[in-house]
């Protein structure tokens, strides 16, 4: 993280409220203790994202004192995308993909961090640490720098930009053994709670606000449940749960027969669904 | 598992867990990913989803039947599903009760060898595969030669489809006794052969009945206990700084990752480059300072005095500094399609620190079937070299055997960015601390003042029969008429004789363009106007040319002449030879022309004559104060 700061003019680091945020985020205010991080985080809001996780993104960013922004694609919303009607697939492209390039055009940033881990999926295996991007935010997985040593090439012509993850090679259990042992706070959703949520399709979708339309058969249940990730509430399934602590939830980890993605709808849209869209520019 | 405190205990054991870092690498379709995705299906690391979507795969683009086809567990990208190899490095975890494992499995294919080097310069042990019916290949002998050049000093080979050959005993007794003989001449510390079968799993995990004439352990089982702990703790304190951390005016520290050594408040350090040396007062972190910090570390310490330090700085222990130098010799790994060219300027990086810097002098490539060395005059991708470095400013180093994080750099081209080469430090060349410059009492200023004018080069540059010489001839004569002191460098006269050693190629042209930049510089310290016409090609060489110089000594003059003009010109029937096939390496022809993209004069010759091109060069030199 210091060798982006101290090699690139503006950089930003994307901040998704998750877990791996939440470890993201914590350990560059490590690096540059007693500084402050020397660049804003970033937010690109779909506006379908959990209400508790906005509450917590907000006083997150209170409580350390941190320069914030918040990016909606705002033609997105007129035009009226929505997971429900416009499908996970395009929803994901306007208000995330199309979002972030919109949003690191704006404010020029040349160097974006993110949380995402090779243990993740696929194509995320073989990810760089700092992952290199055209003019137009595209990721070549057959034109990839070689990484040696702890020997980064930052080096960019203009326009071009660089992705970096600083968790690549952490694993969800190492992302949970360091929330407990560094005692990072984390948004509530993780842990089981009585929430109203709708099965459809075979996932447990949380009711979380009025724009959720029932179909014709549904009904909405009080169930106990909690979230291994947090996307947008719609695309986002629950699982049943009663592991209301930290030491719940790892321990129920370790017992879990599926990956923690199975709970992301937009993985399983296409075949290779994921390096598709990385290549489009998503994170 | 339920009890917290059974969690407990085992959080307790997972943090006691040391980890180990490995690669595979061996042949096209040796069975690599088939054995990661062995290792993690058999130490239960798989989940019910990501199964059931293998065995789907599998019947799609499967090659092993109807059974699980591990390999596309880890074959990631959809070309390398479609072509069923592996074409990048892709990392993979795993644990068992012992030890954490991260694995970069790597690519087979010779085109991605750069990729398996990438694998290799973060791993600490190389698990080498070799298909039981094909023995010992070039690929083999290149793979455990570059582990071994990369400081890998632990090899497993495992022989790999053993079940093909009826898991006999001859044929891997003849395989692991061809495999020493090579591997005899690289430094590994320890050499483990095991008779494996990745798709049934023979010796993978558990010894196999199967082959009761092998007495050594199975895969996992040597994995989990190998040593290869290589104590980089005890070896010599090393900081390369990153970043100033400056919160305010009252705190100044240096962060980095301690690439070796451990450091205690109170210890003496001293600043590589500048010689500076102060004691460490805090190792300050967010849940208080520390009492040690030691290798591996990422930390940021204070001193007790104002010592200028910035980031590529190297803060060392005093008593064991590393060498500093602007010239040292290394191995080379190449890593572009585009040839290395000894005398191009490329970006170094090393630790922290980034410096401009060339090959001087190749001395040779490295067979690596056979690890001879022969003579070369370039390396290609893939292929590894012996070199002398001449960098812009000196640098504090190790020895890579002595140490990967201080010993090790990247090579990046000027314009692309792309990573072209990875290169280990061998030693200092002693010759750079020798040679001071001889600082000299008349001085460039002076002598330029005694001939009433600035120093610069003009450099022309342009295609064949563009107009090069001849404008600058004319601007030569505008000058001296007006008692101006120039000196005229033309391409085909130097070629003459500095450089009639010289031929055409891509490397040829560097060289010349080299000495020709060298040749410019004294001339303008002797405080000269400077003329040179020169195809120059090369936009790398015209910039370097350009930093020979002091700034605003240097003007490039792009003298932009269609193609098709020059060819109807021909003045010297040139094109109409490289035309017929005559000429090799032909600028414009057969050898790319690189325009300049930012020149300083740009002389469109189809819109003028040459001698109003001149004088506009002359009143150009006036208006900018050149002319005195």
């Amino acid at each position: 993280m210091r060798e982006v700061a101290a090699e690139f003019a503006n950089p930003v680091m994307l901040y998704s409220v998750g877990k791996d945020s939440a470890v993201m985020l914590h350990l560059a205010m490590k690096a540059f203790y007693p500084s402050k991080p020397p660049f804003p985080l970033m937010h690109v809001n779909t506006t379908w994202k959990f209400q508790e996780m906005i509450k917590f993104r907000d006083e997150t960013v209170k409580r350390l004192g941190l320069d914030f922004i918040e990016y909606i694609n705002q033609d997105g919303v007129t035009r009226g995308i929505n997971p429900f009607d416009s499908g996970s697939s395009l929803h994901t492209q306007v208000m995330k993909t199309e979002a972030l390039k919109q949003a690191l055009d704006k404010y020029g940033f040349d160097a974006a961090f993110g949380g995402a881990r090779r243990d993740e999926e696929k194509s995320r295996a073989k990810e760089r640490i700092f992952s290199f991007r055209d003019r137009h935010h595209g990721w070549d997985p057959k034109n990839q720098r070689p990484e040696l040593w702890r020997v980064y090439n930052t080096r960019i012509n203009k326009g071009e930009s660089i992705r970096v993850f600083p968790l690549s090679n952490w694993t969800e259990l190492d992302i949970w053994q360091y929330i407990m042992a560094e005692d990072i706070p984390i948004v509530p959703l993780y842990f089981a709670k009585k929430r109203p949520v709708v099965e459809r399709a075979g996932t447990l979708i949380m009711k979380d606000d009025e724009r959720m339309k029932l179909l014709p058969g549904e009904k909405v249940e009080e169930k106990l449940v909690r979230f291994r990730t947090l996307g947008c509430y719609p695309l986002t399934g629950a699982i049943e749960s009663d592991a209301d602590t930290l030491e719940g939830i790892v321990t129920e980890m370790f017992t879990a027969r599926t990956s923690e993605r199975q709970g992301r709808l937009i993985d399983t849209d296409e075949k290779a669904s994921m390096e598709k869209k990385k290549k489009e520019g998503y994170f | 598992m339920n009890a917290p405190t059974d969690l407990q205990k085992f959080l307790a054991a997972q943090e006691k867990k040391s980890l180990l870092r490995f690669l595979t690498c061996g042949s096209v379709d040796d069975g690599k990913s088939t054995l990661i995705g062995r290792l993690l299906y058999d130490t239960k690391l798989l989940f019910e989803d990501t199964l059931a979507s293998l065995e789907k795969d599998s019947k799609k683009f499967g090659t092993d039947g109807d059974n699980i086809d591990f390999a596309l567990l880890v074959d990631g990208l959809e070309a390398e599903r479609e072509q069923g190899i592996t074409i990048d490095v892709a990392y993979r975890f795993f644990a068992t009760d012992k030890r954490k494992f991260i694995v970069a499995d790597t690519p087979g294919h010779e085109q991605y060898t750069r990729n398996m080097a990438t694998g290799a310069s973060n791993s600490d042990l190389a698990v080498i595969l070799i298909d039981a019916r094909k023995g010992v290949l070039t690929q083999t002998r290149r793979h455990a030669y570059i582990a071994s050049l990369l400081g890998i000093r632990h090899i497993v080979l495992a022989v790999n489809k053993i079940d093909l050959m009826d898991y006999s005993q001859e044929v891997f007794d003849a395989i692991v006794s061809d495999f020493h003989q090579f591997s005899a001449r690289l430094n590994f510390a320890s050499q483990v052969a095991i008779p494996i079968s990745a798709r049934f799993g023979v010796n993978v995990i558990e010894k196999s009945k199967v082959t009761p004439w092998y007495t050594g352990p199975a895969l996992l089982s040597h994995l989990e206990v190998v040593d290869v702990d290589t104590a980089l703790a005890d070896t010599a304190f090393r900081l390369p700084v990153q970043w100033v951390n400056r919160p305010d005016l009252d705190f100044r520290g240096f962060s980095g990752t301690i690439a070796g050594g451990r450091i205690k408040p109170g210890a003496a350090v001293a600043v590589a480059k500048s010689g500076r040396t102060s004691k460490v007062t805090r190792i300050v972190t967010m849940d208080g300072d520390l009492e040690e910090a030691v290798a591996g570390d990422a930390v940021t310490l204070t001193l007790a005095d104002e010592v200028d330090i910035s980031r590529g700085d190297v803060l060392s222990d005093p008593g064991a500094r590393p060498t500093v130098s602007d010239q040292f010799a290394a191995h080379l790994l190449w890593m572009a399609d585009e040839e290395l060219l000894p005398g191009r300027q490329y970006l170094l990086k090393l630790g922290t620190a980034t410096v401009p810097a060339q090959v001087s002098a190749l001395k040779h490539k490295i067979d690596v079937n056979t690890l001879d060395s022969h003579a070369a005059k370039t390396l290609a991708l893939n292929e590894v070299g012996y070199a002398n470095f001449s960098l812009a400013q000196p640098l504090a180093f190790d020895a890579y055997r002595d140490n990967r994080d201080t010993g090790g750099f990247i090579l990046i081209d000027r314009f692309t960015n792309a990573t072209v080469g990875a290169g280990m430090i061998d030693f200092s060349l002693m010759r750079a601390t020798n040679v001071h410059w001889q600082a000299l009492d008349v001085n460039k200023d002076a002598r330029a003042a005694l001939k009433g004018q600035r120093p610069v080069v003009l450099w022309f540059t342009g295609l064949s029969g563009s107009g090069k010489s001849t404008i600058a001839n004319l601007v030569e004569k505008a000058l001296a008429a007006e008692g101006k002191h120039t000196y005229l460098l033309d391409g085909d006269n130097v070629r003459h004789g500095l450089n009639r050693d010289l031929g055409f190629t891509d490397a040829d042209r560097v060289e010349n363009i080299r000495r020709v930049g060298e040749a410019a510089r004294l001339f303008v310290d002797a405080g000269l106007i400077v003329l040179t016409a020169f195809i120059s090609p090369f936009r790398s060489e015209r910039r370097m040319a350009r930093e020979l110089v002091g700034e605003g000594e240097f003007l490039e003059v792009f003298v932009d002449t269609p193609i098709e003009i020059c060819m109807r010109r021909d003045p010297k029937g040139l094109y109409e030879k490289a035309k017929a096939g005559k000429i090799k390496n032909f600028t414009g022809i057969d050898s790319p022309y690189e325009a300049p993209e930012r020149a300083d004069i740009t002389l469109k010759t189809v819109e003028s004559s040459p001698e109003d091109q001149a004088q506009g060069i002359v009143k150009y030199l006036r208006d900018k104060g050149y002319l005195g």
